[in-house]
């Protein structure tokens, strides 16, 4: 049995050796079809780490609450715009919801920081030392601010890589050094440990974190004092965060005093479903190549169903010949079977190197980050080969069911 | 007696469109092991259909056909080819080589299918290729042989089993005389080894190495005489 596969094997090779232009014109929509897959799945890997990567940079068990304009019978015009969030809030939802760890509140404004002669236009973040913690920003060097500097509305801030090297030379100390932001000089006490892109494709690290009430007090000014611009909350356990939601939900809209049937005047987001935006784009993206590729392996398995039923026809004496001299059906069949196989299993390896040099050239071209695994390439293989075997059945069981008389006879 | 082929009441009917055609009409034979048997007749008196029928290749429409004591009327495709395997060897008048392929692997091929392993395969093959006088053609394909090589090759094939039966359907059809007698000559030496040789020709000289010789017409058997046998005279 084991001569009789290696011989197949060899003769299958020799016949498509023989017929090499046919054999590659044939191989052509499963190469095609196989180097897609593995360059769309490599560079769907690549893009779905990075966007993980990203989310892992917002923290763990982030829940994020920002207002919203209610334009439609907007009653809370009063306060203005989508200004709806308070401090009060952040509170009381601590207070209120025993499964949030903690809260904290940020509001934000792009102004210009200036460091002697140098100066950038950053966002500025004025947050609850909570924040930190939160977002799980550390430090390069220096540390967080505390409570006390918050309660003390001290001038102290945190700057980011970004901003660092926009305002400082390189080699130059920022720690201990006092910049200034409308007008107000603020000794810088840590630099943050960069994060690199967000979800939405922000510099994370371009940005100033100060207290909350230096923002509010001495540098954002005074229009809508106590209003925030985003809330932060987090649980212990991922498995408290739908809950938890649900009752941020209720416990802000009592407190905004929102009747039934109106709508909520504020979004509540957590970091999971942020992460699910994202692979949504990139899912409809790959189902469309999937659907791309089946395509192409479909034609080229039936390019291999087609070559091989020419096959058949043409070499009807030779199985004639076969069966006179004693092959069964099941040798006729392995044959032709064999012979679709190692047309898509070749096919297929051609696509894989296809694909792994198409997902190189993203990278290097495009820049985008791919990922080749090794579940890729073999499933790639496996798949080709079931391709193969697939279409081979028509043709090789057709081959099988020739009366040898007949075969012989055949002119 | 040792019959090795016994055929009661053979008909074969081919339905071409509405007509049907009766190729052999309740034929009866009986060959013994050993003999050298030739088979001629009119073009479409039936040889070629009895000589299928002979080699498994076809069965009968109605009667028994028993080869070596096995009634191979009811057989399935499978066990019919496993019985050309091991019974039987078959050269065709057209070859029948498999082009592009070495006459070693030509050789080889019932073997193959016999699932004998490799090295035993090569070596019975080339042994074969030898007993017909082609050691050191192993490696020629089909189309670097002359006819007369190409049905050597054909020979070795249907030898290299140690069938009990040779069937050859005018072998020498294709060839000219020199080739033919070559031929001849080997299905005359392996038949003295003890192989049943069953031949179908049209020329009464290749028949007379025959120890018998059956002359079919519409279907039957007309005459059946044994002859001198061209190798009774050859050893006297
Ligand atoms: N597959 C077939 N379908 C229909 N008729 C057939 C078939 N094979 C043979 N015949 C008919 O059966 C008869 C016997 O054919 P067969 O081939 O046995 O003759 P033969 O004696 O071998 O002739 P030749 O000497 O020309 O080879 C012929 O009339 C032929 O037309
Ligand atoms: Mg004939």
């Amino acid at each position: 049995m084991q001569a009789f596969l290696w011989l197949t094997i060899v003769t299958a090779l020799r016949i498509l050796g023989r017929n090499r232009l046919r054999a590659g014109l044939t191989m052509l929509g499963i190469v095609i079809g196989v180097g897609a897959v593995i360059a769309m799945v490599s560079i769907g890997e690549g893009a779905k780490q990075a966007v993980q990567k990203q989310i892992a940079t917002m923290g763990t068990n982030v829940i994020m609450i920002w207002p919203t304009a209610t334009s439609v019978g907007g009653v809370r015009g009063a306060q203005g715009g989508a200004v709806t969030l308070t401090v009060a809030d952040a509170v009381d939802l601590k207070k209120k919801i025993p499964a949030l760890s903690d809260t904290a509140w940020m509001k934000r404004d792009i102004l210009q920081i200036v460091n002697g002669h140098r100066n950038d236009n950053s966002p500025v973040n004025g947050a609850s030392p909570s924040y930190l913690s939160i977002r799980d920003w550390a430090f390069s060097t220096g540390g967080p601010f505390t409570q006390a500097d918050m309660d003390s509305a001290a001038l102290v801030a945190l700057l980011g890589q970004s901003v660092v090297d926009e305002l400082f030379d390189p080699g130059e100390e920022p720690l201990g050094s006092v910049i200034r932001i409308r007008n107000v000089p603020l000794r810088v006490i840590g630099v943050l440990s960069p994060k690199g892109q967000s979800t939405y494709g922000q510099d994370q690290d371009d940005v100033v974190i100060i207290p909350f009430t230096t923002a509010e007090r001495k540098v954002f000014g005074t229009l809508f004092l106590g209003t925030v611009g985003w809330i932060y909350a987090s649980t212990d356990r991922a498995e408290d965060l739908p809950d938890a939601v649900e009752q941020i939900r209720e416990v802000l809209r009592t407190r905004h005093r929102l009747q039934h049937g109106q709508p909520d005047d504020f979004t509540i987001r957590t970091q999971v479903e942020l992460g699910q935006v994202q692979e949504g784009t990139s899912q409809t993206l790959t189902v469309m190549l999937m659907a791309i590729a089946s395509v192409s392996l479909l034609v080229g398995g039936i390019g291999i169903m087609n070559i091989l039923l020419v096959s058949v026809t043409e070499r009807t004496r030779e199985i004639g010949v076969r069966m006179a001299v004693g092959a069964k059906r099941r040798h006729i069949m392995m044959q032709f079977l064999i012979e679709a196989t190692t047309l898509s299993v070749v096919g297929g390896c051609m696509g894989i190197l296809l694909g792994v040099l198409s997902a190189w050239l993203t990278t290097v071209i495009a820049g985008w980050p791919t990922i080749i695994s090794g579940h890729t390439v073999a499933a790639a293989f496996a798949f080709s080969a079931a391709v193969g075997l697939f279409f081979g059945l028509y043709p090789a069981n057709k081959a099988a069911r020739l009366n040898p008389i007949e075969a012989l006879r055949y002119e | 007696m040792d019959a090795l082929i016994i055929c009661e009441d053979i008909w074969k009917i081919y339905r071409v469109g509405d007509v049907d055609v009766q190729a052999l009409r309740g034929l009866n034979l009986t060959i013994r092991r050993g003999e050298f048997v030739a088979i001629m007749g009119s073009s479409g008196s039936g040889k070629s259909t009895l000589m299928n029928i002979l080699g498994c290749l076809d069965q009968p429409t109605k009667g028994q056909y028993r080869l070596n004591g096995i009634d191979v009327g009811h057989l399935q495709p499978d066990r019919l080819a496993e019985i050309r395997n091991q019974q039987i060897g078959f050269v065709f008048q057209s070859f029948n080589l498999i082009p592009r392929t070495s006459a070693l692997e030509n050789a080889q091929l019932p073997l193959f299918y016999r699932g004998l392993p490799l090295k035993e395969q090569k070596s019975l093959a080339s042994a074969a290729l030898q007993r017909v006088g082609l050691s050191g053609r192993e490696h020629h394909s089909p189309t670097q042989l002359s006819g007369g090589q190409q049905q050597r090759v054909a020979i070795a094939r249907a030898l290299v089993t140690s069938p009990s039966l040779l069937l050859a359907d005018e072998p020498t059809g294709n060839l000219d005389t020199q080739s033919s007698q070559e031929i001849m000559e080997i299905l005359e030496g392996l038949n003295r080894e003890g192989i049943t040789v069953i031949l179908v020709t049209h020329e009464i000289d290749i028949a007379a190495y025959a120890s018998r010789q059956i002359t079919i017409k519409d279907g039957r058997v007309l005459s059946d005489q044994a002859t001198e046998g061209r190798s009774h005279i050859v050893s006297m």
